[in-house]
């Protein structure tokens, strides 16, 4: 492949059925091609479920794949919107080492990632955080001096910003390469401060 | 579709076997391809009370190859039915044959009670799950009420769009089981809105610019015309701008072999200067067709001074081997009828007399005018049965070498009078094809080719002909080794005969064994006597031909190797250009 790889993620609206998780996999293993992260759930309609997939593949490989989701019969809708301009959200549950005397600088650290804590025992505490993956990223590097003792991440689910221009019943795409949206945009949210303070959200522990 | 419209509409109580027949014959099914077995004997039971006729086959691949010779014969859904188990891994191989050519097949397989599903019953096999990759779409199916609209949503997805085969699993408590029977409720859902992705009339006007255009045309037909049928406008597309017609494998018959503007076929084994015109030229126009990589040689070499125009109903197959300039999606008649009033007449002399030159150069293919010496070369016979069938039979070919010669001396005339494996290359595929072709064209003369390794994977399906009191014909083209192997072994592993040579029963007496009358011909003066011995037997016949050994099919591109760069003709079979 002379392509260069980088992660593609793939939004994919499919009926709930048995097995179709399975016929989706399926198109990326035949072709040798890793999945780094898989989220299905409900969506507001019943009986139709979302994935988001990232895979890290090239730009050809990623139309490819695209195109023969599609052809999928369980499949109701698939978009590829690595260039267009998302909402991405990951959820991380990381257990550190945190003895007495290094439990207040964990503390501090939760406070300005705007993680919480979710669990609090004698030698440890479970830290949940939600966010971008770099965000996530950034946290996991900080907390690793203190020692990791486990991890568990959702992998991303995405969201175009604004208005959908494409709902579950519109019409995919055409695959001209001209009719595809290109915005400059990255995928991802704005990092840094303002990443923090967009990453804030009630909910309860 | 082709339902009936005879049945009442009222709702019955069935069992899931007999909706399942209730099913197939409002479908139009007249034939089923089958083998029987514990988790499909319900279904079988329930066939007493059915209309439909059964074939019984020999080997569950037989069974798919039949339903698919049925398809590409007819346009038609094939349909094989088998057991749960080995009954439907056996059909593995004619779902993938199915698969790589586009032909629309509807397997049902029984499977085990839903209650023991994967706790590794007597003869469970996960076969949606194995399928997954070979099929268009399957259904596991667990209850009786589901039996319908599967089976109706099947036959939909199998010959729409780009058709292709479906396999729909039946556990036994499904087809023993009971419901109503409600054959309008169980109409395909509509499970999502079609994609408009029909080209615009800014892309048709595109694409008509570069036809209008261009100096060098080759219009790439493909197995996707036969499937639209699509040949009238093909025709017509290539007559307006006078743009010279390559075709694929499985495109032979798409346009008429004898037409000034055919070309012939192109690929590892097409003619030098199709291949040449080909990398010449300044556009492409492929039609149905998916630049598989026998037809390409090396990619980065392609065609590289030209534009190209793909109009493709598989919108997966748009740049995934060879960038185009104008894709066009859609079904290729429909868009042919949008393009064809956007293409003024044209006339390109010069590029065809550039075609011409090239076409000197090269061996000039008229054997009939070689002496006889002594040898009997597969090409002869094939041309033999070409000028005797006067190229009006049905040839259902296997894989290998024949399959070559069959192609390039065996002039097509029309849509479906060539059926043979192209995209999975599966050997034994003739016989059983064969049979099934004769299932839809009764009328027609059915003439099985194949190699005498091929015939051997097979050959069990002889007593389904005579079973079945099947006029099908078959040519053996023995020449004592696996002949396309053997030629790669001579080209490419410096004559290193490693598992080609091969041992064949006596032909003639295995045919009589069966009470099909057989000949064996060795020399060149018996083809036509044996072919017209056996066109005239009121049933099947068989004729085992004696061929060169180590004859190699030319000219030929090198796997992986330019398209031009071919190996040519060597003596004896090359000829001087005659006055033709």
């Amino acid at each position: 492949m002379t392509e260069r790889e980088k992660p593609h993620t793939f939004v994919v609206y499919v009926e709930n059925k048995p097995g179709v998780l399975n016929r989706i996999a399926s198109l990326f293993r035949r072709r040798g091609y890793n999945i780094e992260s898989l989220t299905v759930g409900h969506t507001e309609r019943p009986n139709i479920s979302r994935m988001t997939i990232v895979s890290s593949i090239g730009e050809g490989a990623a139309h490819r794949v695209e195109a023969n989701i599609y052809k999928l019969v369980n499949v109701l809708s698939v978009e590829d919107v690595t260039h267009g301009t998302t909402i991405s959200r990951s959820l991380a549950l990381i257990k550190v080492d945190a003895p007495e005397e290094s439990r207040h600088r964990l503390m501090e650290i939760v406070r300005v990632f705007r993680a919480r804590v979710v669990d609090l025992a004698p030698r440890s505490l479970i830290i949940e955080i939600t966010g971008a993956e770099d965000k996530i990223h950034a946290l996991v590097d900080v907390l690793r001096p203190f020692g990791i003792v486990e991890m568990v991440r959702t992998g991303q689910v995405v969201m175009r910003r604004g208005v959908q221009e494409r709902a579950v019943s519109s019409s995919p795409k055409p695959a001209q390469d001209d009719a595809r949206p290109k915005e400059p945009k990255t995928g991802t949210e704005p990092s840094g401060a303002n990443a923090l303070v967009e990453a804030e959200h009630p909910g309860s522990v | 579709m082709n339902e009936r419209s005879s049945h009442s509409s009222t709702p019955r109580k069935l069992t899931g076997a007999e909706i399942i027949w209730e099913c197939l014959e409002r479908l139009g099914v007249e034939h089923v391809f089958g083998y029987p077995g514990g988790a499909i004997l319900p279904t079988y039971d329930a066939l007493t009370k059915s209309r439909v006729h059964h074939v019984l086959v020999r080997h569950e691949q037989g069974a798919t190859h039949m339903a698919d010779g049925y398809a590409r014969a007819s346009g038609r859904v094939g349909v094989a039915l088998a057991t749960s188990g080995p009954g439907a891994t056996n059909m593995v191989t004619g779902i993938a044959t199915a698969m790589m050519d586009s032909s629309p097949i509807v397997c049902i397989t029984g499977q085990v009670g839903s209650a023991v599903l994967g706790s590794d019953a007597f003869q469970e096999v996960d076969i949606t799950g194995i399928t997954i990759p070979i099929t268009k779409h399957n259904y596991l199916v667990t209850r009786a009420d589901e039996i319908a609209v599967s089976l109706r949503e099947a036959f939909q997805i199998a010959a729409s769009d780009r058709p292709g085969p479906v396999l729909v699993d039946v556990t036994k408590d499904a087809q023993l089981g009971s419901c109503e029977f409600d054959w309008d409720a169980a109409a395909p859902r509509a499970h999502r809105q079609v994609p408009d992705f029909f080209p615009t009339p800014a892309k048709l006007d595109e694409a008509a610019v570069l036809i209008n255009e261009s100096q060098r045309p080759v219009i790439l037909a493909g197995h996707g015309i036969i499937l639209s049928g699509a040949g009238e406008e093909v025709r017509r597309l290539a007559e307006t701008a006078d743009i010279p017609v390559a075709l694929t494998l499985l495109g032979l018959g798409a346009f008429p072999a004898s037409h000034p503007l055919n070309l012939g076929m192109m690929g590892m084994h097409g003619e030098a200067w199709v291949n040449q015109a080909i990398q010449e030229s300044d556009l492409l126009i492929a039609l149905g067709m998916r630049f598989d990589d026998r037809v390409t040689g090396k990619l980065n070499t392609y065609a590289q001074k030209a534009k190209k125009i793909h109009v493709e109903i598989d919108r997966a197959e748009i740049n995934k081997n060879v960038h185009v300039d104008v894709p066009l999606i859609g079904d290729l008649r429909g868009i042919l009828h949008h393009l064809l009033p956007l293409v003024k007449p044209n006339r390109h002399s010069q590029w065809w007399s550039q075609v011409h030159v090239s076409k000197q150069d090269s061996a000039v293919r008229d054997i009939q005018n070689l002496p006889d010496n002594g040898h009997l070369y597969a090409a002869h016979v094939i041309n033999d049965l070409w000028r005797e069938t006067k190229g009006d039979a049905v040839i259902v070919t296997d894989v290998g070498q024949h399959q070559m010669w069959e192609a390039q001396y065996y002039h097509h005339e029309k849509p479906r009078s060539l059926i043979t494996s192209g995209g999975l290359g599966t050997m034994g595929f003739s016989l059983p094809a064969a049979i099934g072709a004769k299932f839809a064209r009764p009328d027609a003369e059915v003439w099985v080719v194949a190699g005498d390794g091929g015939f051997q994977m097979t050959m069990a399906e002889l007593a389904t002909i005579v079973q079945e009191k099947l006029n099908v014909k078959i040519a053996i083209i023995n020449n004592g080794f696996l002949g396309m192997v053997r030629q790669w072994q001579e080209f490419f592993y410096e004559g290193r005969y490693a598992g080609t040579p091969l041992l064949s029963p006596d032909y003639v007496k295995l045919a009589e064994a069966y009470g099909i009358p057989g000949l064996m011909v060795s020399e060149r003066s018996q083809v036509v006597p044996a072919l017209h011995a056996s066109r005239f037997h009121a049933g099947a016949a068989l004729i085992d031909f004696r061929v060169e050994q180590e004859d190699s099919v030319y000219p030929m591109v090198p796997a992986g190797a330019d398209l031009d760069a071919m190996i040519r003709r060597p003596n004896p079979l090359v000829e001087r250009p005659t006055d033709d």
